[in-house]
């Protein structure tokens, strides 16, 4: 692999995301602040104090979180499969000096740029209502980072082995929605039944939403084990995308 | 000199065979048609060439390199015309001449001239700005031309560059691909057009289902067979042809 050969995939999507953008961020930005609206503010007024703050404040961390999720994965399913087959954008590309590994690494950092732009964007959404306590927050840019590369792995491994685009369909419906469900965005694990918390342990949304919980109040929980569970899962999930897309493109 | 040696090369997609044990050898400089019906291997050789497809066995060296461990210098020095319009939809013709500029480190200075230069080249000067949706089917080939020459490439590899174009355009690229050869640049090409392969081909190599039937010269197959090209094509691969009509969509 060679990161300049890899950036000059990223330089592509960039510039295709700069003539599409309008769109595109219209449609991202409106799907998290809808969700605070309605739970936030909607719900929020039949609901008490979690944890000593109001309801809407409570969860805006984690729609942090999400809206960085949703960015990346659907850069590195819909996106990534879009170029792979309909468009032949790979074809392309890898007629070009670029190897195959490089065009990997394009498409995870492409993924993981789109998560910090998509994460940041909430972050000054919500400073500008005054949900932020705490100048912590910037920590939050370098996390949603490694974040955002997980979830792009996540979504290449998934690119790699679907059949057909409407595949990406259970890949929503049984993974992330009930992640993004069940991650402590909405609610504190803790009223649930203890093997939720559990599954939640494994999922990367989890860790993510505690930083950015902690990081919004400034209340320091303990996060380090959320840093190092996703620097692990960062890691260890490269490799499989690489191997898999691999095998995919490379007949 | 040779520029492209393959010894036994051999290409499996699950239990279909689509290149058997083929052995070839492509001079610098010439023009090289592998002609034959749809799914006698063609593409996939091509494909080879730009590492996209692996060989199930056998090797080819580009240039004296081996594909397998020096893929991105044996790629810097290739342009690639795919039988596809892969093309970047959402940006204009000049943006996708810079773009893949920027895969074979051309510095922008030098891809904005280049750019120009090659849509003036090709004749898209007009359309430089516009969106590639826009541009007919003609124009989008034009364009994949220029795009594939962009880094001065030895060896150019078009795969059906004119299918589906009108008279006008086919002889247009015919012209530029004469032009380029002239320019000392390796042409390999697929082509089902026989008149085409006359015109551009120094030598031709007959396929049929993974095979090479023989590689000779246009001119001496038309001694040796009798007729034009196309009449020596049909009685090659004739007898295989009528089963293959039917199989039109499987283009390994």
């Amino acid at each position: 692999m060679n990161i300049k050969r890899a950036f000059r995939v990223w330089q592509r999507h960039f510039t295709v995301y700069t003539k599409l953008y309008r769109t595109s961020i219209v449609l991202n930005f409106v799907e998290p602040v809808l969700y605070l609206v309605a739970f936030g503010i909607g719900l929020g007024a039949f609901v008490k104090d979690i944890e000593g703050v109001p309801y809407i404040k409570y969860i805006a961390p984690g729609i942090i979180a999400s809206s960085s999720m949703f960015a990346a994965t659907y850069e590195c399913t819909y996106g990534t499969y879009v170029r792979m087959t309909f468009q032949k954008t790979f074809d392309a590309i890898l007629a070009t000096p670029i190897n195959i590994e490089d065009l990997v690494t394009g498409e995870l950092l492409w993924g993981s740029t789109k998560s910090v732009f998509y994460g940041t964007i909430i972050i000054v959404a919500i400073s500008f209502f005054k949900m932020v306590d705490s100048m912590y927050v910037i920590f939050l840019i370098p996390v949603l980072f490694i974040s955002g590369l997980i979830f792009a792995e996540i979504s290449m491994i998934c690119t790699a082995i679907v059949p057909g685009i409407d595949s990406f369909n259970y890949f929503y419906t049984l993974f992330m929605t009930p992640m993004f469900l069940f991650s402590g965005i909405f609610f504190p694990l803790k009223t649930l039944p203890p093997i939720i918390s559990k599954i939640a342990f494994w999922t990367p949304l989890y860790h993510l939403t505690n930083i950015c919980r902690a990081c919004v109040t400034g209340k320091s929980n303990v996060i380090i084990v959320d840093i190092l569970w996703l620097l692990a899962a960062a890691t260890i999930l490269a490799p499989i995308s690489y191997v898999l897309l691999k095998k995919r493109v490379i007949k | 000199m040779v520029i492209i040696k393959a010894r036994k090369l051999t290409k499996y997609f699950g239990q279909i065979c689509a290149v058997d044990n083929v052995d070839f050898d492509i001079e610098k400089g010439v023009c090289f048609g592998f002609l034959g019906p749809n799914g006698a291997g063609k593409t996939t050789i091509m494909r080879m060439f730009y590492c996209i497809v692996a060989p199930t066995a056998g090797h080819i060296e580009i240039m004296g390199m081996d594909i397998k461990r020096h893929a991105s210098k044996i790629k810097s020095k290739i342009g690639v015309m795919p039988q596809d319009n892969n093309l970047d939809l959402e940006l204009s013709a000049f943006k996708n001449l810079i773009v893949y500029g920027r895969y074979f480190e051309i510095p922008y200075k030098i891809s904005k001239r280049l750019a120009y230069d090659l849509l003036d080249y090709v004749g898209l000067t007009e359309k430089a700005h516009e969106n590639i949706r826009n541009l007919s089917g003609g124009m989008q080939r034009a364009l994949l031309l220029a795009r594939a020459i962009i880094n001065s490439p030895e060896i150019l590899i078009l795969d059906e560059p004119t299918t589906g174009l009108d008279p006008h355009s086919r002889h247009n690229v015919w012209h530029k691909l004469k032009d380029l050869k002239e320019k000392d640049t390796t042409l390999i090409l697929t082509t089902h057009y026989m008149e085409e392969a006359e015109k551009l081909c120094d030598k031709v190599a007959i396929m049929d289902r993974g095979k090479i039937i023989i590689i000779d010269t246009p001119k001496h197959l038309m001694e040796t067979y009798g007729g034009n090209l196309e009449d020596v094509y049909l009685k090659l691969t004739g007898k295989k042809l009528k089963g293959e009509e039917n199989n039109n969509n499987n283009e390994y």
